[in-house]
């Protein structure tokens, strides 16, 4: 039973995507439930793969019992395993969260909301589980497909945001698909592993060069690294705030993951850094990623919109940890990568409550939410911290290992980048909690009783729970970060650095 | 020369995908861009297509077993010249379902778009949307 689980972590989602028509037809409002319970039997499977992972190394699953590489095996070893548990808690957090946001959002198409929902999670789940470049492919479009309809539906003019994310997203594929077939044709196999055991020696070819340069950039267009990011503010801002606050944090990341994969163990990381330098064009292009979004963040009056220039900055750091290719560099950036997870899923879920309740996230409309909403303003305020990098969050242990990282290969300037995105953060992280702690609404004295009213007016407790959940989630791996590293990503790192 | 018409399908290649390319970039209309958008998925299909075919008369891989051996294949009678690759031609037929409903994708939210807009003409929905930003 436990050995099948990786199938399972795919094809429970799958199938319930299919199967919640049936419920939803029967009763509507059922599907929430059934995609938390689904989720939760989701989560369950990839904790204990993830216990497997830890107990018995590297698990090789092969799809039907065809072997590889002629069949598609799925691999999980520390990095999926990670990825995994991260994917399907956050989702799951979201989920419950999405209830009440979605009934009030859109209210006459949850249904079928919820099966894009799972079908989004099913392609995330599976562009990390799956070690076969092809596959990956396939599961990079049904994540992406399911996407660009789940931002169609949201708020006003999200159409057009959509559509240049299709646009853009297809590009993106379309040359990682380029970069396979290019991989394909001088090494006959699809198979990750295999195709890592072969091409060292076929590092001279025009052919190898072509598809690593195809498949990063199709990879960076799917992160949104700045000057490809054109397509994330929309669709992140524009989308309903459930969806924003599930694609928010995971499609980027999982984009990340790809990265890294190709990176380290489809080529070896020589290839990148000796063979062509493309590890040092990614650092500089990730370094203008982190300030350039950091900058359009603080021009934005919109926080949802501002939000989204900050995915852009914070993918930057993983892009540069990446790029770095030494061992404090990619623990920094698989840090991150659990950290920007939780920090944005929490401060999207805040945007989409403020939603919820004043129907605008203007951030000049934000006075006295403090007073209004004061948990899910703090919750605010700790992802704030954490984005930041103030020490008991999470978002401070990685910051400093890509610092560490670019110490030691040298790189000054990038200390410079990280340490002065730092204070831009702080423009404009803190400037929402000025306004919205510190600026009260002028009381009317013309009325008889000259005095505000202010009484707590909080979200509902199913929106205000995982939003508490997820920045506890902050605090904690910001405690524990130490020992996730020694237990998890000291894995991770490849034995060549 | 030589170099041009002995590789002549992957230069058609490039310039389908250049000319889809071109269409997504430089159109100004939304349809516009869908249609180049699938010449561009087109011409990638165009590519794993033609990098199964080998020369000399090979031909689709249905080997015809020995009616003697139950069906089996006497070994050493099938060589793996006399065959295309039959890989690319399956992985385009997943990538071909992908297309099919990225262009369905695009086509409604084309719908959507110009129900809410009245037009496809991006420089006009940007300005549109430039007025309701100002709102």
């Amino acid at each position: 039973m436990s050995a099948n689980y990786p199938a399972f972590i795919i094809m429970v989602p799958f199938i319930s995507a299919l199967l919640i028509f049936v419920i939803g037809w029967w009763n509507k409002r059922l599907s929430c439930g059934l995609v938390v319970a689904v989720l939760a039997t989701v989560f369950l499977l990839s904790i204990g793969v993830m216990k497997d992972v830890m107990a018995n190394g590297t698990i090789r699953y092969w799809l039907g019992g065809w072997e590889p590489p002629w069949g598609i095996e799925y691999v999980v070893d520390y990095l999926n395993a990670f990825m995994l548990v991260i994917i399907s808690f956050v989702s799951l957090v979201v989920t419950i969260y999405s209830k009440k946001s979605i009934e009030k959002e859109i209210p006459d198409k949850i249904v079928p909301f919820y099966s894009l929902y799972l079908l989004l999670i099913t392609g995330l789940m599976g562009i990390v589980i799956t070690g076969d470049l092809f596959n990956v492919f396939v599961f990079l479009e049904i994540a992406a497909i399911s996407c660009y309809a789940l931002i169609g539906v949201g708020r006003k003019g999200a159409s057009y945001s959509a559509f240049k994310y299709v646009v853009m997203g297809t590009v993106g594929a379309s040359f990682y698909l380029l970069g396979v077939g290019y991989i394909y044709l001088v090494t006959g196999s699809l198979n990750m592993l295999d195709v890592a055991e072969i091409l060292p020696s076929l590092y001279g070819s025009k052919i190898v060069l072509t598809a690593g340069v195809f498949m990063l950039v199709g990879i960076a267009l799917k992160m949104a690294v700045y000057p490809l990011h054109a397509w994330a503010p929309g669709a992140y801002s524009d989308a309903p705030s459930a969806v924003s606050a599930l694609i928010a944090p995971l499609m980027t990341k999982v984009a990340a993951y790809l990265m890294i994969r190709i990176f380290f163990t489809v080529f070896k990381p020589y290839f990148f850094v000796d063979v062509i330098p493309l590890a040092s064009i990614l650092t500089w292009i990730a370094a203008v990623s982190v300030i350039a979004g950091s900058i359009y963040a603080i021009a934005q009056s919109d926080l949802k919109k501002m939000l989204s220039y900050s995915v852009v900055a914070q993918i930057g750091y993983i892009a540069l940890g990446i790029g770095l290719a030494n061992e404090a560099g990619l623990t920094g950036a698989v840090l991150h990568i659990l950290n920007e997870a939780f920090t944005k899923a929490c401060v999207f879920m805040v945007a989409g409550a403020i939603i919820y309740k004043t129907g605008s996230c203007n951030i000049l409309g934000f006075k006295d939410l403090y007073r209004k909403m004061p948990f899910t303003m703090s919750a605010f305020l700790i992802g704030a911290f954490s984005m930041v990098g103030i020490p008991p969050t999470c978002g401070f242990f990685s910051k400093l290992y890509l610092i560490i990282g670019s110490i030691d290969a040298k790189q000054w300037v990038f200390v410079a980048v990280l340490l002065t995105s730092s204070i831009l953060n702080v423009i404009y992280f803190f400037r929402v909690i000025k306004i919205a702690a510190f600026e009260d609404v002028i009381p009317d004295y013309s009325r008889t009783t000259p005095y505000v009213a202010y009484r707590l007016d909080e979200a509902p407790l199913s929106m205000l729970i995982p939003i508490l959940i997820m920045a506890t989630g902050i605090l904690v791996c910001g405690v524990f970060s130490p020992e996730i590293i020694n237990t998890v990503i000291q894995h991770i790192i490849p034995a060549s650095f | 020369m030589d170099f041009i018409i002995a590789k002549y399908n992957y230069w058609i290649y490039i310039i389908l995908m250049m000319i889809g390319l071109y269409g997504m970039i430089a159109k100004n209309n939304l349809a516009k861009k869908v249609v180049g958008m699938t010449l561009f998925q087109t011409a990638i299909i165009l590519f794993f297509i033609s990098t199964s075919v080998k020369s000399g008369g090979a031909t689709v891989p249905i080997v015809m077993g020995d009616p003697h051996l139950h069906g089996h294949v006497i070994p050493g009678t099938v060589h793996a010249i006399q065959y295309l690759n039959p890989l690319p031609h399956v992985l385009m037929l997943t990538a071909i379902v992908v297309m099919v409903a990225t262009f369905g994708i695009a086509v409604a939210l084309l719908m959507r778009i110009y129900k809410r807009y009245g037009t496809l003409e991006g420089d006009e929905i940007v300005e549109i949307r430039k007025q309701e930003a100002a709102l």
